[in-house]
Formats: structure tokens, C-alpha cells, sequence
């Protein structure tokens, strides 16, 4: 079932849909230009997208709107055509992975991994047996019991990937995942994310201001500027 | 993830309502989380404190303001209020001109043992007042190894006690700022050709103006409210407002004069409050931050050597007097020399036969271990409720503003005197809200009083920790399918529960040494171990002196050793104090 709409894109029924959102801070004058100004996106399931932009241009707030953490002033986000207005972050069913991890120190690898299927009332065993799973896929097997305070910058993306896969999230929303870290990793690990979303089957909406990372991870890049989305263009 | 699409959106539907009921529950768990400290201080602190108020400005029930011009009107008073004033302004002078080396040298400079040293340094700031009081009455007084200067019951024995305590405040205040100043200024200043004394009053003691003067404040408004060293050292000739008050009450049974005293309290901390926070503003200048330590050098010898006089002279001396006098019997002999003896402590047990007290020291030691424990126990549960609240970030303007009263509501107890909380309890719960339960009878108005002036101290301990998690690390857990409470018992409650240690350690010492709003709620049949000392150190040259320097001791170790076994507790985040 798809109904039409003003803008031209199509509600899918399938995927998010995101129709003129727009987001304002809180403080912010009421006439000054908001974070978010009226962008729209589509994503279809199993598709991995790129928001492309120059930083301020909205693109982390928008991603942070998809997730639940930021309110919508006008507009709606939709999933598989049920608005999700109203519905907290944590009840979304989307992964969202920091450009810093934000793994939570005070927990082992092991614990960061299993922390959303403990969310999920996963039983013990099938939760270690899923930990041990998405470590072996991102490179760091037996990882389990090091304390997060030990591991380097590279290793923190990869458990804070692991970590936000571990739930099977319907959607994961990737904000800069690997611009705090240095070129030749950056490359490194572009490459094992493209593959981990590709053989994970994830949707995923990725955001950077590098157009070289969103080509190497992305099958689609949609640009962002000044709080809007500009039209759209298709990658090899 | 093979959902179908009526799975998903039924699912969807399902959790919109479930957040519809989820909310409704948040909302009443916050605001009754908010409501309970709340009201605990509206019951046993505000009310206290109005119908104080009000008892100076009525007669038999009737409104009569004559009392205030009496009162006023006596040289007596202004005597007194000079006093308070010159012992506060004296004692902070001196804090600051000791603290401000001890800041550097504990904060600034790199060695090993620093961190030993500070744990130490935070010592001094919890001793009972009692215990402090009655270590420099052992050096000053009577039999003391400096009695032959004759400086007992004079200002400056009052003054060095203050400093005592406030030195620390001073160190910690100024220290945690100093340590993160950007060290380039200096060193530019220092290829400008400036020596290192230049160095310091032209580029960094600007820099460290806004923290000395917050500190100053502070120490300022502890310095004039204190009570059991000016009660002490201080005899008739030297009283304090505090002491006044307590005075006119328990000698004289002149509640209207004291209430009045009150209320000229209430107007001498609000001015500093004020002073305070007017200073605090201006501290929001800009400086560059940049966390640095120094190696020790040469040039930093007068530094080292003021820290080490002030930590021999001013901390030890006493506490080793104090000590010392403890182990000594009556003087005897014409020589004057006394000899070695456990006679004191076993005194602590087994009271002489002319003690002025009911039952033993170490009764008094027992009742003040269960009061103390109950009272961290309120103060603990108040405070981390408090905690909790005050470190949420709402989107709401209104909440926000709200949140910021809560927080400053909270920290009411901490600027108004432990005397004037203790009298007014006094006055006001025979029947409390017009409930026909005389609180007064029982013991139980001890603690509350105790949780209220220790509340402050643990929410500073706990605040900066909780505010110090980055908001995306909640966000993170929420994305990952953890709900409020969820967050709450992952994110929050861990590392809360990693500063509880240090938060107990201060509620458990200030509750222990607690002396000026207990000594208002005591009963003779259960006496606090400060207030049982109070009692028998004005009694030189009986057994009761000797005894009261026995049990000083066992408080001051008790409160050092707990304060200690909680800072090694305490989480690599800095707490406030």
C-alpha cells in the first residue's frame, strides 16, 4: 500500500521513510534556522545508505531525530508505514553507534556486547554464544573479558559495532563510526564494515563528510546541506 | 529480522501505548523522587527555621517586635557580633595565606605520594570540632607544652583552631582549579624576563582570584558559624553569635533574645551567600585549561616549607599534645611532672566517682555510633535521591529552571548554622505539624538533624559524578532497547555506587562530630560522645579533664580512620569537596 505524497517520494511500507522532519534545539529562537529544516529520506529494507554533508549541516541531528533522541517540531518518521511518533528510543528496534563508541566503561567487552540482548531478556548461554558470535565477526575473538579502558581506538569502533548489531537492530544508524580514527585504519575498517553490513543483511543509514567512506560502505549517497536533503544520485 | 510488515506495525502499536503508561509511571517516580527530600527539609528544616522567626517577632501568640530593638539595643550583642566577624575574618585570612601554598603544592607539583598526602589533607576537615577544640585547649591550657605563653582563651588559640580546619577547604577549592590552568601565561611571562615571584602576583594569582574567592567566602561563613571551637576555646569573652545563642537558651532560658540572635545569623550568612554568589559569577572568566604538574625545583622551597610548618605546627603539634595529655595522669608532685598512665582511657569505661555525666564515655560513644549510622543512612537515601534528580538535563526550560532551584534548595542546611537548626528542632516538635507526638522525648530528632547537616555534604560528593556521564552514554543504552529504569540501574546506580563509599565516609564523620544542633536535642540518659566531651574538658585538673582528652582521641581516630577507608574508596572522578 502506497500513497502519494506532495514531495513525489512514496510512503513505503517497507523501510523508513522520513517526510520533511525538521528539528529545532531547545533555546534556539523560534525564527532562527533549525538544525533539521523539512528533509525528507527513504530507505528501503536491507539497504545501506549514506547521509553525506559538511559538518553543521544537520546530518548527525536528523540520524539522532530517526533514533528517538531528538523530538520532531513539524513533520513524521515512519517505519514500514507506522509513525513513530511517540515511540522512545528504546522501543524502536534501531541501532545507533556513536562517532566516539560511548562504550560504557564501567563493563567488560563482553558486557558492552551483551548489554541490548540483556535489554531483550535474552536467557545466559544464548546471550554468551551470540557475544562470542558478533566478536569473532568483528575480528576480535575471546575479546569477552578485557576491560574497555584497554582497548585502542580501532578496537573501540569494532566492539562498539559489534555492540549495536548484537540486538539484530531493524535499522542501524551509523554516525561518523570512523572518523576519530586515523587514515590508513579508517580505510581498513571502511572495508570490514561494508562487508559486515552486506553479509548482516542490515539496513543502514550511514552518516560522514567523507564522500570516499560513504562511496566504499554506501550503495546509495543522499547529500545534506544547511539542514536539508538535496537530490539524490546514484553510487556504482 | 524477517518481520512481517503487520507484525511490525502491530508490534509498533503495542509499544506506543506501553510508552503512553510508561511515561505516566516516570513522571510519578521523579516527582516523588523530588517530593521526599523535599519534604523531610520542609518538615525538619523550614518549619524549624520560620517558627524561629517567628518566636522573635511575637509575645504570648501576638505579634510584638519589641524584642528586636531590645535586643538591639545591648552592647552585649554588638560585642558578640564584632567578635563573630573578627574571629571569621581573621581566620580566613589566615586560611587562605596557608592554603594557597598548600593548594600549589598538593595540586600543582608532580611527586610521589601526592595522592597519599591529599587523602591526609582531607583529614583535618573532618575532625569533630570537639576533638579539635580539645587539642589545641592541651597545647594552650593548663599543663600544655606552650601554656607559658599565656595564650589560652585569647583570639589568636580561637583563630589557629579555625585555621585548623579551613586550610584544607582552601587547598582543595583553589587546588582543583590551579591544577587545570594552562601553564603557558606563566612560562610566557617568564621569557618576558619576570622572576618567579613577579610571575606569580602578575599572571597566575589573577588567575586563581575567582577559585580564592569562592574559597574565601566558604571558609568565611564556616569560620562564623562556628560553635564547638569558639564554645571551647574561647570562654565568655570571646562568644560568638553561635555561642551566644546557645547560651542564652540552655543558661538562661531567653528564647525571645536568642531567636533575635537567630535572625541577626540569618542576615550575616545571607550577606555572605550573596557576596558568594556575586563572586561566583565573576569566576566564569575565560581561562585556558590545560591539566599540567611540575617537577620539584629549587624555586619552590619557600612553598614546601609553609606546607610543612602548617602541616607540623598547626595539624600535628596539637593532635600530638592532644595525645600525649591523654596519656598522662593528674598532675603530681612538686616537680609538676606527671607521669605515664591508661588511667584515662580505663576512665572511658569505668567513670570516677565524681563524674558530671550519666553513665560512661564509652556509652556515649555507642549512642553516637547508632545515631551516626542511622543519620549517614537518611542522608545517604536523601541524597542519592536528590542526586539523581538534580543530574537530570530536561528539554523543558521549565524543568531545567526547576532543577536548579531543587539543587540550591538542597544545599539550604549548609548556610544556615547547625545551632540555629538544633533550636529551632527544639522549638518547634513537641508537636510537629500539629500532631500531638512530642518528638522531643525521643532520641529520634539526633539523627534527623545529623542527616540534615551531613545531606549537603553527600550530594556534593555524588552530584559531580552523575553529571559528569556523558548523555550519549544513556542515549547509547537506550538505542540499545534499555528503558528508563533499565538506564537508571546500568548507566546511573553503578557508577553512583562507586562514590557512596566516599559520600558515606562524609556523612558518617560529620554525623560523628557532629556538636552544635545535637547539643540542643541531647537527653541526659543519651548523650552524644562530642557533647559528653564538651561537657568534661571544662573540668581542669579533675579526672574529668584527662578523661575528656582520652576520648577526644578515640572520636578523632574513629573519624580520621573512616574518612581515610572511604577516600581510598573514592572513583577517579573528582568529587566537590
Amino acid at each position: 500500500m502506497a500513497e502519494s505524497d506532495v514531495t513525489g517520494l512514496a510512503i513505503s511500507t517497507r523501510g523508513l521513510f522520513v517526510d520533511r522532519a525538521t528539528v529545532r534545539y531547545p533555546g534556539t529562537e523560534a525564527s532562527a534556522r533549525p538544525a533539521v529544516d523539512g528533509a525528507s529520506l527513504a530507505v528501503e529494507e536491507r539497504e545501506v545508505a549514506a547521509l553525506l554533508g559538511p559538518s553543521g549541516c544537520g546530518k548527525s541531528t536528523l540520524l539522532r531525530a530517526i533514533a528517538g533522541l531528538e523530538p520532531l517540531a513539524e513533520g513524521r518518521i515512519a517505519w514500514a508505514g507506522d509513525d513513530l511518533a511517540g515511540v522512545a528510543p528504546h522501543r524502536r528496534g534501531f541501532g545507533l553507534m556513536f562517532q566516539d563508541g560511548q562504550l560504557f566503561g564501567h563493563r567488560t567487552v563482553g558486557a558492552n556486547v551483551a548489554y541490548g540482548l540483556e535489554a531483550q531478556r535474552m536467557p545466559k548461554p544464548e546471550r554468551a554464544v551470540r557475544v562470542a558470535e558478533l566478536l569473532e565477526l568483528v575480528g576480535l575473538p575471546g575479546a569477552e573479558r578485557r576491560r574497555v579502558t584497554e582497548l585502542s581506538g580501532g578496537e573501540r569502533q569494532r566492539i562498539a559495532l559489534a555492540r549495536s548489531l548484537a540486538p539484530r537492530p531493524r535499522l542501524l544508524l551509523l554516525d561518523e563510526p570512523l572518523s576519530a580514527l586515523d587514515r590508513e585504519l579508517r580505510t581498513r575498517l571502511a572495508e570490514d564494515l561494508a562487508r559486515l553490513l552486506r553479509e548482516t543483511g542490515t539496513t543502514a543509514i550511514l552518516v560522514t563528510h567523507d564522500p570516499e567512506e560513504a562511496e566504499a560502505i554506501a550503495g546509495r549517497v543522499v547529500r545534506m546541506r544547511d539542514g536539508r536533503v538535496l537530490a539524490e544520485e546514484s553510487a556504482a | 529480522m524477517e518481520h512481517g510488515d503487520r507484525l511490525v506495525s502491530r508490534s509498533t502499536r503495542r509499544a506506543g501505548r506501553a510508552v503512553g503508561t510508561g511515561r505516566a509511571w516516570g513522571i510519578a517516580a521523579w516527582t516523588a523522587a523530588a517530593a521526599i527530600p523535599l519534604a523531610f527539609l520542609a518538615v525538619f528544616f523550614l518549619l524549624p527555621v520560620l517558627s524561629l522567626i517567628a518566636t522573635g517577632f511575637t509575645t504570648d501568640g501576638r505579634f510584638d517586635a519589641s524584642g528586636i530593638p531590645a535586643v538591639l539595643g545591648e552592647p552585649r550583642t554588638w560585642s558578640v557580633v564584632g567578635q563573630t566577624l573578627a574571629q571569621a575574618a581573621l581566620g580566613t585570612l589566615l586560611s587562605l595565606v596557608l592554603g594557597v601554598p598548600a593548594a600549589f603544592v598538593l595540586y600543582r607539583l608532580r611527586y610521589r605520594g601526592r595522592a597519599a598526602l591529599r587523602g591526609l589533607m582531607t583529614v583535618p576537615f573532618v575532625l569533630p570540632t570537639v576533638v579539635v577544640g580539645v587539642a589545641f585547649e592541651s597545647v594552650f591550657g593548663e599543663g600544655g607544652p606552650l601554656a607559658a605563653l599565656g595564650l589560652d582563651r585569647t583570639l589568636l588559640v580561637v583563630v589557629l583552631a579555625l585555621a585548623f580546619f579551613n586550610v584544607t577547604v582552601v587547598a582543595r577549592t583553589v587546588g582543583g582549579f590551579w591544577s587545570q590552568l594552562d601553564p603557558r601565561p606563566e612560562q610566557a611571562a617568564r621569557m618576558l624576563g619576570a622572576g618567579p615571584g613577579r610571575v606569580f602576583w602578575t599572571v597566575t594569582l589573577p588567575q586563581i582570584a575567582p577559585a580564592l574567592a569562592s574559597a574565601a567566602s566558604l571558609v568565611f561563613l564556616f569560620c562564623a558559624t562556628s560553635f564547638g571551637i569558639v564554645l571551647i576555646l574561647g570562654g565568655r569573652s570571646l562568644s560568638n553569635v553561635e555561642t551566644e545563642i546557645y547560651r542564652l537558651t540552655v543558661q538562661f532560658l531567653d528564647l525571645r533574645s536568642a531567636a533575635v540572635l537567630s535572625l541577626l545569623q540569618f542576615a550575616l550568612v545571607a550577606a555572605v551567600l550573596v557576596v558568594s554568589a556575586r563572586l561566583r559569577r565573576r569566576r566564569e572568566q575565560t581561562v585556558s585549561l590545560r591539566p599540567t604538574a611540575e617537577r620539584i625545583r629549587r624555586a619552590h622551597a619557600p612553598a614546601i616549607a609553609v606546607v610543612a610548618a602548617t602541616v607540623l605546627l598547626l595539624h600535628l603539634l596539637p593532635m600530638i599534645a592532644l595525645l600525649v595529655g591523654s596519656l598522662r595522669g593528674r598532675t603530681a608532685g612538686a616537680d609538676g611532672a606527671a607521669e605515664w598512665t591508661l588511667q584515662n582511657y580505663t576512665n572511658l569505661f569505668v567513670p570516677p566517682a565524681d563524674s558530671p555525666i550519666d553513665g560512661s564515655v564509652a556509652d556515649a560513644l555507642a549512642t553516637s555510633l547508632g545515631i551516626a549510622a542511622l543519620a549517614a543512612t537518611i542522608a545517604l537515601l536523601l541524597g542519592g535521591l536528590v542526586a539523581l534528580v538534580a543530574s537530570r538535563r530536561p528539554r523543558s526550560r521549565v524543568l531545567a529552571r526547576g532543577i536548579e532551584w531543587f539543587d540550591g534548595a538542597i544545599m539550604l542546611p549548609l548556610g544556615v548554622s547547625a545551632v540555629t537548626l538544633g533550636f529551632g528542632l527544639l522549638l518547634t516538635m513537641n508537636r510537629p505539624l500539629g500532631i500531638g507526638l512530642d518528638l522531643r522525648t525521643s532520641t529520634v530528632l539526633i539523627p534527623i538533624a545529623q542527616a540534615l547537616v551531613a545531606l549537603p555534604i553527600v550530594v556534593r560528593a555524588l552530584l559531580p559524578v552523575l553529571r559528569g556521564i556523558d548523555p550519549r552514554q544513556r542515549d547509547a543504552a537506550a538505542v540499545l532497547g534499555a528503558g528508563p529504569l533499565r538506564v537508571l540501574g546500568t548507566i546511573d546506580l553503578p557508577l553512583l555506587g562507586r562514590s557512596a563509599g566516599l559520600a558515606a565516609g562524609f556523612a558518617l564523620a560529620a554525623s560523628l562530630g557532629e556538636f552544635g544542633a545535637t547539643s540542643f536535642l541531647v537527653r541526659p540518659d543519651t548523650q552524644t560522645l562530642p557533647v559528653v566531651i564538651a561537657q568534661l574538658i571544662g573540668r581542669q585538673g579533675s579526672d574529668s579533664y584527662g578523661t575528656a582528652l582520652a576520648g577526644a582521641v578515640v572520636l578523632g581516630a574513629i573519624t580520621a580512620g573512616i574518612m581515610l577507608l572511604a577516600e581510598r574508596w573514592r572513583s577517579d572522578t573528582a568529587a566537590e569537596w
